[in-house]
C-alpha cells in the first residue's frame, strides 16, 4: 500500500490554540493539522505541554484561545464526553483503567457509548438487551484477539503487570472503533521488547483499521521510525513540524533536546 | 472435586455471559430458592418471621439499593433512611387515597416516587465527591424526616403522628396491616427480594453496571471515553432510591405495621444498611444479602446467647455489652476481611474448585 | 405575597426592629459555634494525620466527660480528675492505634470510617457501663451568671468557654507550627509514605494525634457537659459538627474554627428569625442544607484550594 493512498484529507485542524492555568501558560499559539490515516507524533522534552495539547484535543481542557476542528466540525469549547461520541479515543500517560473491573469489562466500557438499551431492558436481561450485549461482546472479543490478551480476559486489571495494563488500555480505546486515536506516551516505562510489541500494534491498528493516530512520546528514536509527520513542542511553543528526517535535522529541536539555554 | 467448571464448555458468548455460568452455581441457587419458598415456611414460627426473616429480607432489599449507589457507582450515601421513609410515606398516602389500588402496584409506584426524590438529591454528586457527598446526603436524611414530622398531610393528620398500614389483599390474601398472617407477609417480602435482586444483578452486569463501575473507579477516564457523569450518577441515585423506597414501604407495611419518622433514623437505618453492604461486600448483590443477614442476626444472637449459656444480667447492662460486642465485631471483621463476605464466598469457591489438590 | 413576606421581608424587619436582640442572638450563636468548632477540630486533627474520618469523635466527647464526672463523683479533686481523664484518653489512643489503625493501614477510607462507627459503639457501651447512663451534673466551679455589657446580655460561663477554646486553639497552633512533633504531624498529613521514608515514626504520631484529639474531646466535654449536663445526647453533637466540616474543609484547622462559628451564628439566627415561618425545629437540618448549597458553588470548601484535575 503506497503512502499516498493511505493518507487522506485533513481530519483534525488545530488553530492558534493557547492554554493557561491561572498565570501559567501551558500552550502558546499552537497550530498544526492531522490527516486522515496518518500517524502523527507530538514530541518534546518533559513539561513541553504535550499532554496538555492532547487534553485540549479531546475536550478535557478548554483552550483559552484558538479553535480545534475535527471532521469539519469546529469547537472552541466542548464537554469532555462529547469527544468520544465524535470518534476520538485515547490512552493515558499514567494508566487510567478501571482497576476494580476485569479486562473484558474494561474493553466493553469502550463500547458503552454504542449501547442504547435502557435500564429496564437491562434489568429484565431479555430480548434486545441480550442481543445488544452479545453483539458488543463479539466486537470486544475481536479487539481482545487482535491485541492477544485472551488469557487475561477475566482477570481484574488492578492485578495485571504494567505492560499488560497498557495493552488493555489500548484495547479499551480500540473497542470504541475510533476515527482518531490519541496515545499519551504508549511506550513509557516499557522494556525494549514491550516497546517493539507496542510499535507493532500501533502500526497494525493504523494499517488494518485505517485509524488516524496521534501519539506523544519524549523518546525520539521510537517515534521517528513509525510516524509520518512530527510536531515538536518546547515550553508550550511549537518549534518544528514536518517529516521525521527534517525534524531530526532541525537546529532548534536539537537545542531543545540537548538543553540549550532559552533567552 | 464436585465443584468444577472443567467439562462445561461454552460454545457461545451467550452462555459465557449467563448470570451463573457454572452449573453447580445454578443448582445451588435453585436449592436456596426451594428452601426459602418451601423449606422455611414448613418449620418457621411467628417469632422467626417477625424477628428474623422479614426484617432480614426487607433490609437486604435496601442494602441492594445502597450497594447500587455506593458499591457500584461509588457514591457514598448516609441518606438511606430518608429514601426508605419517602417510600413508606408515599405508600401510606397512595394506599389510603386509593384503597382499591392493588398494594403491589402501590409499592412499585412509591418506588418510582422515591426515585424522583433521589434524583433531586443526586444532583449535588456532580460537584461534590467522597465524604463531602456523604455528609451532603445527611442533609437529605434530616430534611426529609423533618418534613414528614412537620407536615400533617403526610400522616393524614393522625393525632399520634404515626402512619399505620391499612389492611390490603393480594389475590384475596391479606398481606398488610396488623391482621395479616406472617407467612403471607413473608412471601410478599421474599418475592420482592428475589425479583429485584435478579434485576439488580442484571443491571450490574450489563453496560449500565459497567458505566457505574467506571465512574466509581476513575471518573475522569470514564468521562473521556464517553460516559456522561451526570446521567450515570443520577441514574444510580434513581435506581438506588427506587430499591430503598420499595424496601421502606415493605418495612412499614409488611413488618412494623405502623411507625413514626424515628423508625427511619440515621442510627436505625442509614448506618446499619451501610454496615450491611460493607460487611457483605461493596459492589456485590449477593454480598448485600449476606451482609443484611449478618447485621440483622447479630443483635438477636447477642441478646439470646447469654441466657442460653446461663448468664443473666440487667437489661441496661446487657444492652451496653451488646453495643460493645457489636462494635468490636465490626472492627474485627473489617480488619480480617475488608472486602466482605462476598470475597470469602469467592475464596471458598476457588478452594472448592481446586479441592482436593491445594494448588 | 403572604409567603414571600414571612420568608423574605418579615425576618429582616424583625432584625432591624431590635439590633440589640439581633446582637444577642449572634453572640449566642458564636457561643454555640465555639462548641461546634471544638468538636470539628478533633475531627480535623485526626483526618489530617491519619486520613480517618473519625465518626467516634462525638462518643469520645461523651466518654471523656463521663470519665471526668465519674472520677469527681468519687471525690477526686477537679485538677487531678482532669489529669487522670487525660491519662485515660492517652491510653485509649494507644489502644486504638495498637488494635485498630495498625491493622487497617492502606485500607480504603470508607472501611476506616466504618471502623470508627464500630469504635463509636464501643465508646458508648464502655462509658455507660463504667460510669452509669443517667444524666449527670458537671460542676467545674464556673458560675453561669448573666451580666450586661453595653446593654447586651451575656453569660459568664459562655464567656469562659469561648476564652478557653481560643486558648486551646492558640496552643494547638503553636504546637503544630513550632514544635518538632507538630512538624512531623504535618509531614504525615501530607504524605504517609514520604514521612516514613524520612524516618518519622508513623505509629507514635498516630498515638499522639489521637491523644490530642482526646484532649480536645475532653475540653469540649467539659464545656458542653458543664452547660447541659453529661448525657448520652453529647454523642449527637458529632452530627452537628459535620456541616462545619464540609463548610470548612476536612483538612483545615482554621476552616474548622471559622466554619464552626459561622454555622453556630447561622443556625441561631435562622432558628430565631425563620424558625417560626417553617414551623420550628429546623436546626436539625438547616445547617446541612446551608453547607450543601455553599458546596455547590464552592466545592473545595472555605479554605481549600481550587482543584485542578489532571490525567
Amino acid at each position: 500500500m503506497s503512502q499516498e493512498r493511505r493518507i487522506g484529507d485533513v481530519i483534525l485542524n488545530v488553530e492558534n490554540v493557547s492554554l493557561s492555568f491561572g498565570g501559567v501558560k501551558a500552550l502558546t499559539n499552537i497550530s498544526f493539522d492531522v490527516r486522515e490515516g496518518e500517524i502523527r507524533a507530538i514530541i518534546g522534552p518533559n513539561g513541553a505541554g504535550k499532554s496538555s495539547m492532547l487534553n485540549c484535543i479531546n475536550g478535557f481542557y478548554k483552550p483559552t484561545e484558538g479553535r480545534i476542528t475535527f471532521k469539519g466540525e469546529s469547537h472552541a469549547q466542548m464537554e469532555t464526553h462529547q469527544a468520544a461520541s465524535q470518534g476520538i479515543a485515547r490512552t493515558f500517560q499514567n494508566i487510567a483503567l478501571f482497576r476494580g473491573m476485569t479486562t473484558l469489562d474494561n474493553v466493553m466500557t469502550g463500547r458503552n457509548l454504542k449501547m442504547k438499551r435502557n435500564f429496564l431492558w437491562q434489568a429484565l436481561y431479555y430480548g434486545p438487551a441480550v442481543k445488544e450485549e452479545l453483539e458488543h461482546r463479539e466486537a470486544a472479543e475481536r479487539v481482545i484477539d487482535f491485541l492477544e490478551i485472551e488469557s487475561i480476559r477475566k482477570t481484574v486489571v488492578g492485578r495485571l503487570p504494567y505492560g499488560l495494563q497498557k495493552r488493555v488500555e489500548l484495547a479499551r480505546a480500540l473497542a470504541a472503533e475510533p476515527d482518531m486515536l490519541l496515545l499519551d506516551e504508549p511506550m513509557a516505562g516499557m522494556n525494549h521488547e514491550e516497546k517493539e510489541d507496542m510499535c507493532r500494534y500501533i502500526l497494525d491498528v493504523n494499517e488494518e483499521f485505517g485509524t488516524t493516530i496521534v501519539l506523544i512520546e519524549h523518546d525520539m528514536s521510537v517515534v521517528m521510525d513509525i510516524s509520518d509527520r512530527v510536531v515538536v513542542l518546547d515550553y508550550g511553543e511549537k518549534i518544528a513540524d514536518g517529516e521525521p528526517d527534517d525534524v531530526r535535522a532541525n537546529q532548534r529541536v536539537i537545542d531543545a533536546y540537548l538543553g540549550v539555554q532559552h533567552d | 472435586m464436585f465443584y468444577r467448571e472443567a467439562g462445561q464448555f461454552k460454545s457461545t458468548y451467550q452462555s459465557d455471559q449467563a448470570i451463573f455460568p457454572i452449573a453447580q452455581d445454578r443448582w445451588f441457587i435453585a436449592l436456596v430458592l426451594v428452601v426459602a419458598y418451601v423449606g422455611i415456611p414448613l418449620i418457621a414460627n411467628e417469632y422467626w418471621y417477625q424477628a428474623v426473616l422479614i426484617p432480614f429480607y426487607v433490609l437486604a432489599l435496601a442494602a441492594i439499593g445502597l450497594n447500587i449507589l455506593t458499591g457500584y457507582a461509588g457514591q457514598v450515601s448516609l441518606g438511606t433512611g430518608a429514601f426508605m421513609a419517602v417510600g413508606a410515606y408515599a405508600t401510606y398516602k397512595l394506599s389510603t387515597a386509593f384503597p382499591e389500588l392493588n398494594i403491589v402496584i402501590v409499592f412499585i409506584m412509591s418506588g418510582f416516587f422515591t426515585a424522583a426524590v433521589g434524583m433531586i438529591f443526586g444532583v449535588p454528586s456532580l460537584r461534590i465527591k467522597g465524604f463531602y457527598l456523604a455528609v451532603a446526603t445527611l442533609a437529605a436524611q434530616f430534611f426529609v424526616l423533618w418534613v414528614f414530622n412537620k407536615v400533617g398531610w403526610f400522616y393524614n393528620f393522625s393525632p399520634s403522628g404515626t402512619i399505620t398500614a391499612p389492611p390490603r389483599e393480594v389475590f384475596g390474601v391479606l398481606v398488610t396491616g396488623p391482621r395479616a398472617e406472617p407467612i403471607a407477609r413473608y412471601y410478599v417480602v421474599l418475592t420482592f427480594l428475589v425479583v429485584f435482586a435478579l434485576a439488580a444483578k442484571n443491571m450490574a452486569r450489563g453496560h449500565i453496571g459497567r458505566a457505574w463501575m467506571a465512574i466509581r473507579d476513575m471518573d475522569i477516564a470514564a468521562e473521556i471515553i464517553g460516559i456522561r457523569p451526570l446521567h450515570t450518577k443520577i441514574l444510580a441515585f434513581a435506581i438506588s432510591s427506587f430499591y430503598c423506597g420499595v424496601a421502606g414501604a415493605l418495612y412499614i407495611f409488611c413488618w412494623l405495621g405502623s411507625a413514626e419518622t424515628e423508625a427511619f433514623d440515621i442510627l436505625n437505618i442509614s448506618f446499619p444498611v451501610l454496615f450491611m453492604i460493607i460487611i457483605g461486600g461493596l459492589g456485590s448483590v449477593l454480598g448485600s444479602i449476606l451482609g443484611a443477614g449478618f447485621i440483622t442476626l447479630l443483635p438477636i444472637f447477642l441478646t439470646n446467647a447469654p441466657p442460653m449459656i446461663g448468664i443473666h444480667m440487667g437489661t441496661e447492662l446487657q444492652k451496653h455489652i451488646e453495643e460493645i460486642i457489636f462494635g468490636v465485631m465490626i472492627i474485627y471483621f473489617l480488619i480480617v476481611e475488608p472486602a466482605g463476605f462476598n470475597r470469602l464466598w469467592q475464596i471458598a469457591k476457588e478452594k472448592l474448585r481446586m479441592w482436593p489438590f491445594p494448588y | 405575597m403572604e409567603v414571600l413576606n414571612t420568608f423574605l421581608i418579615a425576618p429582616f424587619l424583625d432584625m432591624a426592629d431590635s439590633p440589640i436582640f439581633l446582637l444577642e442572638v449572634v453572640i449566642g450563636g458564636l457561643m454555640a459555634g465555639v462548641m461546634y468548632s471544638l468538636v470539628a477540630l478533633g475531627f480535623v486533627l485526626i483526618y489530617k494525620a491519619s486520613g480517618v474520618f473519625n465518626y467516634a469523635q462525638g462518643a469520645m466527647v461523651l466518654f471523656a466527660a463521663l470519665t471526668l464526672v465519674g472520677l469527681m463523683e468519687r471525690h477526686v479533686p477537679l485538677i487531678l480528675a482532669i489529669i487522670l481523664t487525660m491519662a485515660v484518653m492517652i491510653g485509649v489512643a494507644y489502644l486504638i492505634e495498637r488494635f485498630m489503625l495498625r491493622k487497617l493501614v492502606n485500607q480504603a477510607q470508607i472501611i476506616l470510617f466504618m471502623a470508627t462507627i464500630g469504635l463509636n459503639f464501643v465508646f458508648e457501651g464502655t462509658g455507660q457501663i463504667a460510669w452509669g447512663s443517667n444524666v449527670k451534673k458537671l460542676d467545674i466551679g464556673i458560675p453561669d451568671n448573666s451580666f450586661e455589657i453595653g446593654g447586651i446580655l451575656m453569660s459568664s460561663f459562655d464567656l469562659f468557654a469561648a476564652v478557653t477554646a481560643a486558648i486551646l486553639v492558640a496552643v494547638l497552633a503553636v504546637f503544630f507550627q513550632k514544635t518538632a512533633v507538630g512538624r512531623a504531624l504535618r509531614a504525615v498529613a501530607d504524605d504517609h509514605q514520604a514521612a516514613l521514608s524520612v524516618g518519622i515514626p508513623l505509629k507514635t504520631i498516630w498515638v499522639i494525634v489521637w491523644s490530642v484529639a482526646g484532649f480536645v474531646a475532653l475540653v469540649a466535654g467539659i464545656m458542653w457537659g458543664g452547660k447541659a449536663g453529661v448525657q448520652f445526647s453529647l454523642v449527637l453533637i458529632a452530627l452537628k459538627a459535620l456541616p462545619v466540616l464540609i463548610l470548612g474543609g476536612f483538612e483545615s484547622v482554621p476552616g474548622a474554627i471559622i466554619g464552626g462559628l459561622l454555622i453556630g451564628v447561622f443556625e441561631k439566627v435562622s432558628e430565631v428569625y425563620w424558625g417560626p415561618a417553617f414551623g420550628g425545629a429546623i436546626e436539625g437540618w438547616f445547617a446541612y442544607m446551608a453547607a450543601l448549597v455553599f458546596l455547590m458553588f464552592r466545592p473545595q470548601g472555605l479554605f481549600g484550594e481550587k482543584i485542578i484535575e489532571r490525567v
